[in-house]
């Protein structure tokens, strides 16, 4: 028997990958960090979505709330521009500085605003008489925007922060948003292979609120079950993307219900029943309580996700670790990235490195 | 000879390895490696490849004769369907190792991750061993229908942690997987049980160990000398009823 011809074919490969570092004691870094560590991931993704998010990178407006917006035409752009005008004080407005670079075609408009509430019946209904908080004010906005205005999308919305994304590999997108001329003490970026979801610029990663901002690898099975959940407490879901549910979800039982850290990823992932029956009493009950008030927000579904604020950094893999998680510290770093390889790339000989169990979260919070 | 793999791309190395070993190299030594994809898959030559820097996925999959020396740590997927040769990684190495293996062996000197031994197999004199002298995660020899694992939990940067993970066994079929100083019972799956070594087990075991010792020039009789379990499933067909009943 003689062989055919051989087709040789370019088989995808791509999986998604996410990396991410924090310095504790808050020192910038620049962007060309972040960059070399997520290009090295190249392959897993397929050029359908790449991004960055980034902490302490406004730092002359730290306390303006940091709107990057999207606008996919001109009316969006002017409907939103009036609707900021209208409920808050515009410190400052400027283009974000992109850069034309051949493999980004299309691109929509970016701006951002750094913005503060204004005290309006509105603001003041709602904060004096609905016991809302600011933050809680800023959220509606950001859904109201998502939601009403066609072809607008908050990016993101948090205090000297930003997210940075696109349709592209995550190089491209950094070169087109010029992120070597940022520094933060936080960075984080994904390299997209959408599977289920359209690749969209809203719908690459990260996904933010406030100053929440999600990467993610993998697929939430749950998003059904998560998002009616999210509803309920006024989240809308406007992404198209499954991993939108995880930041809202964080919003929702970090800042809204005051579940310290640890124990929200424990709703998110949370030990199965067979294991919690064997856990000593008062453990027992903690975690039966959680899965019984928080079985709607329970992620199904194989993850690896790292989670951004202000606060830290929080990497957290589904209880059954269906995608990969590897950390490191050295001096006051700490690193995470879906393989060792791109954690060596930007810091060869850390002081340790390994792979957190699932379910388990790794939490590197700033210092002070 | 060496082969300088410093900013590379995957498909740029893997060519020039696979040129090297179609020349003759018998001797292959990778330096500055960083996670590149596939070294040495389908490499079916008894060449031997030393690796400097942390090798990428997919190491040595469907390997069939060479061995690969990593100085350092791998990652993912090391030996997938591997048919003869070996892997030693004198670091740590990640989750699902040895996936479908069917021949060969892959020593690694400390930890390893999730799914070690998954779906490994064997058949009349193709029988692959996957020794690991750390500790592991959860489902260690999932599926497993062939082969030997061992688990030593002697060699691990992570004290604290417990020497294997939960649901330890799960699916197993067949093989055999020895653990030195014992299991914990409760984290073993439904489908396996913990029995005590057999005069032959123990003269298997010690020629498997002999060759690991010798790899990382360690003591035989250290090893040795605390008592090993086997990890035997209960059943061929673990979920034969899981449909519908069987005919006995």
């Amino acid at each position: 028997m003689t062989h055919h011809n051989q087709l040789f074919y370019e088989k995808e490969i791509s999986n998604c990958g996410l990396t991410g570092f924090i310095s504790k004691k808050g020192r910038r870094i620049g962007g060309e960090t972040i960059i070399k560590s997520i290009t090295l991931m190249h392959d897993r993704g397929n050029g359908l979505g790449g991004g960055f998010g980034a902490y302490g990178i406004y730092p002359d407006y730290a306390d303006y709330y940091a709107f990057h917006l999207m606008y996919e035409n001109g009316m969006a752009q002017q409907l939103t521009e009036e609707y900021l005008e209208a409920n808050f004080r515009v410190e400052q407005q400027e283009e974000i500085p992109t850069r034309r670079i051949r493999a980004i075609a299309n691109p929509p408009a970016f701006k951002r605003y750094f913005i503060t509430p204004l005290k309006n019946d509105e603001y003041l209904e709602a904060v004096d008489y609905q016991g809302l908080t600011e933050e809680d004010v800023i959220v509606r906005h950001v859904m109201a925007i998502n939601h009403e205005i066609e072809g607008a999308f908050v990016v993101s919305s948090g205090k000297n922060m930003g997210a940075f994304k696109g349709v592209g590999f995550p190089e491209e997108i950094a070169e087109f948003f010029r992120l070597e001329e940022y520094e933060g003490h936080i960075w984080t970026a994904h390299n997209r292979f959408p599977t289920n979801t359209p690749g969209w610029w809203g719908g690459a990663h990260p996904f933010t609120l406030l100053d929440w901002s999600i990467v993610h690898n993998g697929e939430i099975s749950s998003y059904g079950i998560n998002k009616r959940y999210l509803e309920m407490y006024g989240y809308l879901c406007t992404m198209l993307t499954d991993t939108e549910v995880v930041a809202y979800t964080l919003d929702l039982l970090i800042r809204k219900h005051g579940l310290p850290a640890d124990l929200a990823c424990t709703a998110l992932a949370p030990p199965f029943w067979k294991l919690i029956d064997q856990l000593p009493e008062e453990e027992r009950r903690l975690y039966t309580a959680v899965r019984q008030v928080y079985g709607s927000g329970l992620l199904n579904g194989p993850f690896a996700i790292l989670f951004a604020s202000n606060k830290g950094l929080i990497g957290l893999n589904d209880r059954v670790k269906l995608r990969p998680l590897v950390c490191a510290e050295h001096e006051d770093m700490v690193y995470m990235a879906s393989e060792e390889a791109a954690i060596r790339e930007i810091c060869p000989n850390p002081s340790r490195i390994w792979a957190p169990r699932g379910g388990e979260p790794v939490i590197a919070l700033m210092e002070n | 000879m060496k082969i300088d793999a410093q900013g590379l791309y995957y498909k740029e190395l893997n060519q020039k390895i696979r040129e090297a070993v179609a020349g003759g190299a018998t001797t292959i030594e990778l330096e500055h490696v960083n996670g590149q994809y596939f070294i040495a898959d389908g490499i079916n030559k008894p060449v031997t490849i030393t690796i400097r820097g942390v090798p990428g996925n997919d190491l040595a999959a469907f390997m069939n004769g060479a061995t690969v020396v990593v100085n350092e740590n791998a990652q993912d997927n090391i030996g997938n369907t591997m048919n003869a040769g070996k892997v030693v990684v004198h670091g740590h190495a990640g989750d699902v190792l040895g996936y479908g293996m069917r021949g060969g062996r892959l020593h690694i000197r400390k930890d390893v991750g999730y799914r070690v031994g998954i779906h490994m197999k064997s058949y009349q004199e193709n029988k692959p061993v996957v020794i690991a002298g750390g500790k592991a995660g959860d489902f260690f020899g999932e599926y497993m229908a062939g082969g030997v694992l061992v688990l030593l939990g002697m060699f691990t940067d992570d004290p604290a942690k417990p020497k294997h993970g939960y649901l330890f066994g799960t699916g197993m079929h067949g093989g055999v997987i020895y653990v030195r100083g014992g299991v914990d019972v409760s984290r073993l799956a439904k489908e396996v049980g913990a029995y005590p070594l057999e005069a032959a087990d123990q003269v298997e075991l010690e020629g498997l160990l002999a060759d690991y010792c010798k790899d990382f020039g360690l003591n035989l009789q250290e090893v040795m000398s605390e008592p090993f379990v086997k990890v035997l499933p209960k059943s061929k067909r673990p979920y034969g009823n899981m449909y519908c009943p069987m005919p006995k």
